[in-house]
């Protein structure tokens, strides 16, 4: 906990705090790495091996073979969560399945199967990138910024 | 009537004579499935979203108790209910479709023991001669207004809990047979400084401990006194804690005779991590379980905590802490 939060906190609630802490399971943070990485690669690897055989069957160079990768392994994702089953491969799998592009895809599907309920329009369109848009703003916010230090320095005389 | 600062002792002693449980698909898998009258085979009960499903959840379990009391539901003075989605539309729209007075309350999942304490006021009090106090929760309803989409991959840590999917109701009346409420203690509200939501069962463990404290201090009791002490939902996690705390308080309650109602309603194997929540969780356990274990004989005196988290999906992104509640009532038979 910060330390800017702890001062707002009473004597009593911050002896509370820190009894029930000691009280609470605590996340397995190692186990859930090894977890991570195992899965992360697992997902990679697949990634890859699309890649290669994309590049190798349907004539894609390194470059162009990475659309038709993305777009096999989203349909994947959005089919498993659509299906029900991606939320409980990521209980186990944690930042495993979160972190490549099919952790993505499930942010976008699952709010979206969740507000059907409330029409195409309010509901599907209004609630898609409700968990994926702080990625997309903050993607595109720190892609801006970083371009533009990269035209000041070259501006400068830099490389 | 008033005993001390905040409980209430009934001379009447108001009856329960019929209660309700309807269950979910996760609840029919459960430890405690054989004493739910409905238990659902689909989460969505065969309506187009998971907020109609709740309302039918309650509407099923007031319709089952209304039956069971041989009443009819002109009979009903007034109806209470509360639940977990934004203004309490499960209640509101469950009011609508039985067409009698009502009183919507809010006391997140200490609702069943809120909605208990008031209809024996009432009764009590001749302001009614028959009251349904009915409360419900959906899974997914509840994770879809607080937390995430159902579907959504977040890895959940281990303190977290699972929202039942059910209703449980009531129906109290001045004469007849049954249970009888006997007392019931009206909690302040507790705010340790948790705000983590996926924690309620430390957030919440504090207001338990003050209620219960409370109920035995008004009423000059020691815990002997019960045959049955249950907490609403605090989970494994608010259990432990609530127990530590009581003992540092010198209250000791044995054991094998304090539990919580979010720790018995599902099997071991049942990935639930912390253990259940949701109103539903106290309702279907008090209603469905524990009536039917005191009508057989096998408790006496029970008195459950239920216990509430009073937070709102947006005070806790404005990083608010999390206030909690607990309503406790004595039943006897």
């Amino acid at each position: 906990m910060s330390n800017k939060k702890k001062k707002k906190l009473t004597p009593t609630q911050q002896q509370y705090q820190q009894f029930a802490s000691q009280r609470e399971p605590k996340r397995p943070v190692f186990i859930n790495c090894v977890k991570a990485f195992l899965v992360g690669g697992i997902i990679s690897t697949l990634g890859q091996g699309l890649q290669w055989m994309f590049m190798t069957y349907f004539g894609f160079d390194k470059v162009t073979a990475s659309n038709p990768t993305v777009a096999v392994l989203i349909i994947l994702s959005v089919l498993l969560t659509g299906l029900g089953v991606y939320d409980h491969i990521a209980q186990w799998a944690g930042a495993g399945t979160a972190v490549p592009v099919t952790g993505f895809a499930n942010t976008m599907a699952s709010a979206a199967i969740e507000h059907r309920s409330e029409g195409y329009v309010l509901g599907v369109g209004g609630n898609m990138f409700k968990l994926s848009g702080p990625v997309i703003t903050y993607g595109v916010f720190f892609a801006f910024v970083v371009s533009l230090i990269k035209i000041i320095v070259k501006e400068l005389g830099g490389i | 009537m008033l005993k001390g600062h905040q409980t209430w002792v009934f001379e009447n002693r108001p009856v329960i004579i019929a209660t309700s449980a309807v269950g979910g698909p996760f609840e029919s898998k459960g430890a405690l499935a054989e004493d739910f009258d409905i238990l659902h085979k689909d989460m969505w009960l065969g309506q187009d979203s998971f907020e109609k499903a709740e309302k039918k959840l309650l509407e099923e379990a007031c319709e089952i108790a209304i039956k069971k009391a041989g009443i009819k539901k002109e009979d009903v003075n007034i109806f209470l209910s509360g639940d977990l989605l934004n203004q309490i539309i499960s209640s509101s729209f469950t009011a609508r479709t039985l067409a009698v007075p009502y009183i919507g309350l809010f006391g997140a999942c200490s609702s069943s023991m809120e909605g208990l304490s008031v209809a024996a006021l009432l009764v009590e009090s001749k302001a009614a001669d028959c009251v349904l106090a009915a409360t419900s929760s959906h899974n997914a309803a509840a994770e879809k207004q607080f937390r995430y989409p159902t579907e959504y991959g977040a890895q959940k840590p281990p303190t977290s809990q699972w929202t039942v999917t059910g209703a449980g109701a009531a129906i109290i009346t001045r004469q007849g047979e049954g249970p009888r409420i006997t007392s019931a203690t009206i909690g302040r509200v507790i705010d340790m400084g948790i705000s983590d939501p996926f924690n309620m069962g430390a957030a919440m463990a504090p207001a338990a401990v003050d209620t219960i404290q409370a109920h035995f201090r008004d009423l000059g009791r020691d815990p002997s006194y019960y045959d049955f002490i249950a907490t609403g939902d605090l989970g494994k996690v608010g259990h432990g804690i609530t127990e530590e705390l009581l003992k540092k308080h010198g209250l000791n309650i044995p054991p094998d005779i304090f539990t919580d109602c979010g720790m018995i309603i599902y099997k071991e194997e049942q990935p639930v991590l912390a253990g259940a929540s949701g109103c539903g969780c106290s309702a279907t356990v008090t209603y469905g379980h524990l009536m039917r274990r005191m009508r057989e004989g096998e408790l006496k005196k029970i008195l459950i905590a239920a216990t509430g988290a009073l937070m709102s999906p947006m005070s806790y992104q404005q990083k608010e802490s999390i206030p909690c509640i607990a309503h406790a009532v004595s039943i006897e038979m």
